[in-house]
């Protein structure tokens, strides 16, 4: 086995989910998508981020 | 060369093979742009250059403080702490001036931080990757980092699950600095660390490797292009425990037990396509990222080395335990160390102080684990 097999082990398994995700999550809405920059968007990030507190 | 010899050493991919490639790449995030929004695919752009410069540079935060603990190296240090400061220097003012639009890696001090922070410094010199570490090794072939990610990511899931028990241990307020002053703090203290490092490290510690400089330039290019696309700093967890939460949905599982999952924002983008998650897209530009980086330069020819089968129980449990650790600690060594100093908060520098504590004793521990040859 060399690291080719891993590495197209995970292109695969990556590629698995997200098709996955095409079913099973709500479907893309390119017409809702916020700007390109958030910078001079004038929104407020809304992201989520593993250092945001939790919710209370 | 005799021919067996010749035969042995991989040979590069031809420029037709590579031409091909990154037309394949240039599709895909044109794909992401059209179909999911074109700041999504811009993501997915920095996510992969994230993943080319960490692996074509051959730079990352694990190893470096593993030199600094056994060799006394502190170069890979000092590189670290010079990106930091760039991203800080350009990353303060920009959230001075759009604190609307823009946000910093800001979270609590607390118990369970700390704690975290400590755990996963371990856990991250068992398996030699840090967040991103971990996806670029999966990513490059790796087999370690391969088998460690998913548990990460099944870590990262069950540490958010239980976050807010764990916060209710005891926090701080957020505590942030900010403007002027808030960056020359943030500068004089690494510095302070750089001096710090160099008293300890061992002579000639401060000259750095070109690789160095062209990581810590493309790093640090990248992270303020991140803040400015996405509003919010570079992080890599929130996404791994993400897929977790998105697979139990999938299959029928239910998350209002979870006061983190149930919560609106984290329901909605579980519902969400991942394509429009922030840290899903770097995530997987890094896992990319590393993988054409890997092939580029024909390292995915190598074999696999054998390891025994404690060493693959430790690279699970250690894995679990990344993730797990990573939620408490509010990030790892790019969310919570990277990001949260480069953007001010208080919290990064205790991590820092943790984590690295934390590595001490999993450059120890490594070695009974089978992971290396014992001295």
């Amino acid at each position: 086995m060399i690291r080719a097999h891993v590495t197209m082990a995970m292109l695969v398994l990556m590629a698995g989910f997200i098709a996955f995700d095409a079913v099973a999550a709500d479907p893309l809405n390119p017409y809702a998508a916020p700007p390109m920059l958030a910078l001079g968007s004038g929104m407020a990030a809304a992201g989520a981020h593993c250092a945001a507190p939790p919710p209370t | 060369m005799s021919q067996a010899a010749s035969a042995a050493i991989p040979s590069s991919p031809g420029a037709a093979s590579r031409l091909m490639a990154l037309v394949a790449v240039a599709a895909v995030v044109l794909a992401v742009a059209l179909f999911a929004g074109p700041r999504y695919g811009l993501l997915l752009l920095i996510g992969l250059g994230f993943g080319l410069t960490l692996e074509g540079f051959r730079f990352g935060f694990t190893g470096p403080w593993r030199r600094m603990i056994l060799e006394r190296d502190a170069s890979g240090l000092l590189a670290q702490l010079i990106c930091i400061a760039i991203v800080a220097s350009l990353a303060f003012p920009l959230l001075a001036a759009n604190g609307a639009e823009l946000k910093g890696a800001h979270a609590p001090i607390g118990v369970a931080m700390i704690g975290g922070a400590f755990v996963f410094g371990a856990a991250m010199q068992i398996v030699l990757g840090c967040g991103s570490g971990t996806l670029v090794n999966a990513g490059s072939g790796n087999a370690i980092g391969a088998v460690a990610l998913p548990f990460f990511a099944i870590g990262s899931f069950a540490g958010a699950y239980h976050l807010t028990w764990w916060t209710n241990l005891g926090s701080l307020p957020v505590m942030v600095l900010s403007g002027g002053q808030g960056l020359a703090i943030t500068l004089i203290g690494l510095a302070a660390i750089a001096g710090l490092a160099l008293i300890l490290g061992k002579r000639g510690s401060h000259r750095l490797p070109a690789r160095y400089w062209g990581a810590i330039l493309a790093l640090a290019g990248l992270a303020i292009l991140h803040l400015v696309v996405a509003g919010q700093p570079w992080g890599v967890v929130y996404g791994l425990g993400l897929w977790v939460a998105k697979v139990v949905v999938g299959l029928g599982g239910d998350l209002s037990g979870s006061a983190f999952w149930s919560a609106p924002g984290n329901q909605a983008q579980v519902a969400a396509s991942v394509l429009t998650d922030v840290t899903s897209l770097t995530d997987f530009g890094l896992i990319g990222g590393a993988a054409l980086m890997a092939w580029w330069r024909a390292g995915l020819a190598s074999p696999i080395g054998i390891l025994p089968a404690r060493a693959w129980v430790a690279v699970i449990v250690a894995g679990l335990v990344l993730g797990y650790s990573s939620r408490l600690a509010f990030g790892c060594n790019i969310g919570a160390f990277f990001s949260g100093i480069g953007t001010g908060s208080a919290h990064g520098w205790i991590w820092f102080v943790a984590a690295f504590a934390g590595s001490w004793v999993g450059v120890r521990i490594r070695p009974s684990l089978g992971l290396e040859a014992r001295k």
